[in-house]
């Protein structure tokens, strides 16, 4: 094989994200034990649905005593960005049968932004494959130390670890937050959901701030 | 079957339909500008509400604890550029040492 240094590029590029975003798999491994799931439970999250925020979701849900069907429906608000990605790919990947399944399955933020940094087609291919192949390896091994780490711990709270998880989230909607509108949908969203809280069932006060976004996202 | 159970197969069987969808519908029928812009917020509400209820909530009461600082602190390195490991040690130094010492 000819040495082709873009090539590299793309490999380089794929396994530094693939390897930090795999480390904050740790932060969600602990996460779920601390929120009351079983080292199982939590691993399964990273395995089989296999979407950061997603995942946080539903252990944050679970965890402060919400019903499933609300776990579920918020972890699928969060997850439909995959849909958004999916599209974009699909052109790209061209793939059919079992190769859609595993290229589905690993079909996230970090994959699709380095396919989209590349030129081409085929750094693009190659770039979406490695960088979601590598989050999946490392994400699930942290997962499972980050569990195992958590479970050997008494109360979370002795660790900071129940400052730890929302500390991830805001690490997860930081990048996301671009302009004063963000902001103030952001802040907007809190206030809704503390005050919520006290009057309605665990998990209410999150999923509903799903009309805060249809409300600012309609205008223009 | 317990609902943590029911939780974890749901949302993981939604979770891959979301993204198979995307692989096997035609474009047209997604990329509208205000679904798109819609769509962008959802992500920032949903964590945002998850930040406010896991900080400054503990059953069903308002609480300030621990956690507080530690997002605080979270959001100044934040502010600062920290990489995410960073953000997320340093809530939970703040948070132990408060809980430990206070």
């Amino acid at each position: 094989m000819s040495v082709n240094p873009k090539k590299n590029q793309v490999d380089r590029t794929a396994f530094s994200v693939a390897f930090t975003v795999g480390l904050y798999g740790a932060a969600f491994g602990a996460a779920g034990v601390t929120a009351g799931f079983s080292i199982l439970q939590t691993c399964l999250l990273s395995i089989l649905l296999f979407s950061g925020a997603s995942q946080f979701a539903v252990v944050g849900i679970m965890g402060a005593g919400g019903a499933a069907i609300s776990a579920i429906a918020t972890a699928t608000l969060l997850g439909f960005r995959n849909t958004l990605y999916g599209l974009q790919m699909a052109p790209i990947l061209k793939v059919k049968g079992f190769k859609r399944v595993l290229a589905a399955q690993i079909t996230i933020d970090e994959s699709t932004a380095v396919a989209t940094l590349q030129d081409n087609d085929e750094d693009r291919k190659r770039g979406f494959y490695l960088t979601g192949i590598g989050v999946y390896v490392f994400w699930n091994l942290f997962t499972f130390l980050g569990a195992l780490g958590a479970s050997a711990i008494g109360d979370p709270s002795v660790w900071g670890l129940d400052a730890a998880v929302p500390a991830a989230f805001l690490g997860l909607i930081w990048p996301r937050l671009k302009n004063k509108i963000q902001f103030l949908v952001s802040g907007v969203a809190i206030a809704w959901a503390l005050l919520l809280t006290p009057v309605t069932p665990a998990g209410i006060p999150i999923i509903t701030t799903v009309v805060l976004a249809i409300i600012f996202g309609a205008k223009k | 079957m317990s609902a943590i159970w029911i939780a974890v197969l749901g949302a993981s069987l939604t979770a891959f339909l979301n993204k198979y969808i995307g692989h096997s519908v035609p474009e047209k029928w997604l990329n509208r500008p205000v679904f798109v812009r819609i769509n962008a917020l959802v992500p920032i509400v949903l964590l945002s509400a998850l930040v406010g209820v896991q900080t400054f909530t503990d059953k069903k009461e308002i609480v300030i604890d621990q956690r507080a600082a530690g997002v605080f602190v979270a959001l100044v390195a934040l502010k600062f550029k920290a990489p995410f490991p960073l953000v997320v040690i340093s809530a939970a130094i703040t948070s132990a040492a408060v809980y430990n010492w206070f």
